[in-house]
């Protein structure tokens, strides 16, 4: 299939003083004190977009997700390698970046427009849809210094969607504006997808990403670590968050070394063999007040006198909900050689309905002591009948006093 | 440090994913770019230019009350003041002072507004910068494009004057306003996006050029004239040199032409002694076509040396700004 975009080995570096001189007096005095260290932002970066399709670039802060996007639009410059990039592309790194606020809401579409690359008489022809899509058109004439900053996104979406680009970059923009404006871009962006367009995607939201791509990318640390799927992308994307917020949590560290734990980790000498969650007896789903319970069976090579035990609780979206560990609960727990099972139980369960992901850890007491992590290690389903929304039912009461 | 990044090798194959078919509307984004692409760029994007300088001349007045009035302003009170001290208190004897020193005065305005306007523009547009991507000269052309606006309101003024003044120009070397304005704009415009570049690293320019802007005013015979305290001055061998020197300056030959168009007289009678004395060289017309150019392919080398210099540094503005 045809390219759209080609990400060639791109690689950007960037240069961070420790204080700039930037007069020539300070050049002069200081010639050749320039304190600075380098950073590779995007390295060896090299990926394609076929046309028509949704790309998704996943990663957390400071993974070169904003780089990678301007280096597409063209707004900075690869160190090395390049970008190429086929058809008109209209770039969304920030509503209304280069309006003119003296300026009325007409003006600012036409400068904006053709800041875009579309002609004056190109603008003529979908000035009207513009206005419609922006609903301002009361407002039109109205210098756009007096907008507010919901009326100022507004305008600058209509304006990008509607220049009518065959790629269409857009930066966590989606993020802004009323619920239901944002219901109508998204419904705007599936209609490009209908179009056959290609649009490149960059959301801290993996809901959204799960919802809108075909494909995903996920950076870290500037390196692209995938490409593919996007339900295997998300996967991924969340394992690196877990790991740069926490260091080693989402890792097994077995004698210093760091192992990747994504599956059921072989970190001799003991291991998880099974965990499930779920109603108790059962195992199936759990009604919200209802009671659940987790097993954990570990199999040991040796008798362990002390081991303390982790298990964490992510909600559907991502959000830690509940961590604790065995020795915080007053648990006492030990390991013999063979196979061990630790029951931990909840009589009532606050959380609302959604599939919610158990992850479950094993370590000994002191420094530099044996770690295994489970990420994914079950997935305790939950079903709710009533009305709250959130993440828990407090079954709050009420009364006239 | 390293130049090239650390990746491993044999992962670019550039030959085999390049995009299929024709490579027109292709747009490359990497760390250097042709000069040829590079003007190629700037023509796609020549309605922004117009977009930019119609904006820019609406904000400048959009909240005063003279609006665009103002542009007569500053040159007309310039014009009185030289016209009060070289023309009354240390009278040079120019008969018509006051248009002499318009026809050099307007352009050179025009031409070091530019200059200051052009320099700070990357470093004060830095919102759009390092958001939208289109070729970022035409930031600094469009300064120059304004401008060049408010030149042709102030010369209509003139004309008008010097109907009033019953100042008539010669009509025949009139197409020299022509090309000494379009040699004027070149370098504006050159320069312009030179310096707008530089200033982005070292924003001392900014500075720098307000002052130079000043010492080239001097340089370039605007309120004094060439012929008479220049040319007659530059007898023997060190004074031939200044005098080729003077010459060299690219303002020099489009003042020159400016007042010979405008002014239009070049042997006049001193207004004090009443002796004839020559205020322009008496060259033939053509003598001042082959300098204007001369000093215009110079120019067009000074331009695509700009271009170059602005694409290279161009890369790093949006880490910089």
């Amino acid at each position: 299939m045809e390219n759209a975009v080609v990400v060639d080995n791109v690689a950007k570096r960037f240069r961070l003083y420790k204080d700039k001189h930037r007069s020539v007096k300070e050049r002069v005095l200081h010639p050749g004190k320039v304190d600075y260290h380098e950073l590779w932002a995007l390295n060896g970066v090299d990926f394609d977009v076929p046309k028509g399709t949704t790309v998704g670039i996943l990663g957390h802060n400071g993974s070169g997700k904003s780089t990678l996007l301007k280096t597409i639009c063209g707004v900075l410059q690869p160190t090395s390698g390049e970008v190429r990039v086929r058809g008109k592309l209209a770039g969304l790194l920030e509503l209304g970046a280069g309006f003119e606020p003296e300026l009325s809401g007409r003006d600012n579409v036409y400068l904006n427009g053709t800041m875009l690359g579309l002609r004056r008489n190109e603008i003529d022809a979908v000035f009207d849809e513009i206005v419609a899509f922006s609903e301002l058109e009361q407002f039109i004439d109205t210098q756009v210094k007096f907008y507010s900053s919901g009326m100022y996104i507004r305008l600058g979406f209509a304006v990008a969607v509607n220049v009518d680009p065959e790629i269409l970059v857009i930066d966590e923009v989606l993020a802004v504006g009323d619920e239901r404006f944002q219901r109508k871009c998204l419904d705007r962006i599936k209609q490009f997808q209908a179009d056959g367009r290609t649009i490149i995607f960059v959301s801290q939201s993996p809901e959204q990403v799960r919802s809108i791509c075909d494909q995903v990318v996920v950076l870290h640390h500037g390196e692209m670590v995938f490409h593919g799927e996007p339900s295997e992308g998300i996967r991924i994307f969340r394992e690196r968050l877990n790991e740069s917020d926490d260091g080693p949590v989402g890792a097994s560290v077995v004698d210093g070394d760091v192992v990747q734990g994504t599956d059921v980790v072989v970190a001799p000498p003991m291991k998880f063999v099974r965990v499930t969650a779920g109603a108790p007896g059962t195992g199936g789903p759990v009604a919200t007040h209802g009671a659940a319970e987790f097993s954990l069976e570990i199999q040991s090579e040796i008798d362990v006198p002390e081991v303390l035990v982790t298990l964490e609780l992510i909600s559907p979206l991502g959000i830690e909900l509940s961590k604790v560990r065995s020795d915080e609960l007053g648990l006492a727990f030990s390991l013999h050689e063979g196979v061990n099972s630790f029951i931990f139980s909840i009589d009532s369960l606050p959380f609302l309905d959604g599939r919610h992901q158990v992850n479950v850890g094993l370590s000994t007491p002191g420094e530099g002591g044996l770690f295994v992590w489970f990420e994914q290690a079950a997935i305790l389903e939950v079903t709710y009948a009533g009305k709250s929304e959130g993440l828990v039912d407090l079954e709050i009461e009420g009364r006239s006093a | 440090m390293a130049e090239t990044p650390p990746i491993e090798a044999g992962r670019s194959q550039k030959a085999s994913r390049s995009l299929t078919g024709d490579t027109s509307g292709v747009r490359v984004v990497a760390s250097s770019v042709t000069l040829r692409q590079r003007f190629q760029d700037l023509m796609r994007y020549r309605e922004l230019l117009g977009a930019l300088v119609r904006s820019e001349i609406k904000v400048k007045y959009k909240n005063s009350a003279l609006g665009i009035a103002w542009t007569m302003v500053a040159p007309a009170v310039q014009l009185a003041i030289f016209g009060v001290v070289f023309g009354i208190f240390l009278s040079n004897g120019i008969p018509d002072y006051l248009i002499y020193i318009a026809s050099g005065l307007l352009v050179w305005t025009f031409f070091s507004t530019s200059l200051i306007g052009g320099t700070g523009v990357i470093v004060g547009r830095a919102g759009i910068v390092k958001k939208v991507s289109f070729p970022r000269e035409i930031l600094s052309i469009a300064t120059v494009g304004s401008q060049a606006f408010y030149l042709m309101l102030q010369w209509s003024v003139l004309a008008l004057f010097m109907l009033l003044m019953r100042h008539a120009p010669d009509w025949s070397a009139l197409p020299l306003v022509l090309v000494g304005f379009a040699t004027t704009l070149l370098y504006a415009v050159a320069l312009a996006v030179l310096l707008s570049a530089v200033n982005v690293y070292f924003r001392d320019t900014q500075h720098l050029i307000e002052i130079f802007v000043q010492i080239w005013f001097w340089m370039t015979p605007i309120v004094y004239t060439y012929q008479h305290n220049i040319h007659d001055r530059a007898v023997g061998k060190w004074f031939d040199f200044v005098n080729w020197l003077y010459l060299c300056n690219p303002m020099t030959p489009v003042i020159l032409a400016f007042e010979r168009a405008i002014y239009g007289r070049v042997t006049v009678t001193n207004t004090l002694t009443h002796q004839p004395f020559d205020v322009l060289p008496r060259w033939p017309l053509l003598t001042f076509y082959e300098l204007l150019l001369g000093t215009f392919l110079v120019g067009l080398l000074l331009l695509a040396f700009a271009v170059r210099v602005f694409s290279r540094l161009e890369g790093n503005f949006a880490e910089e700004l």
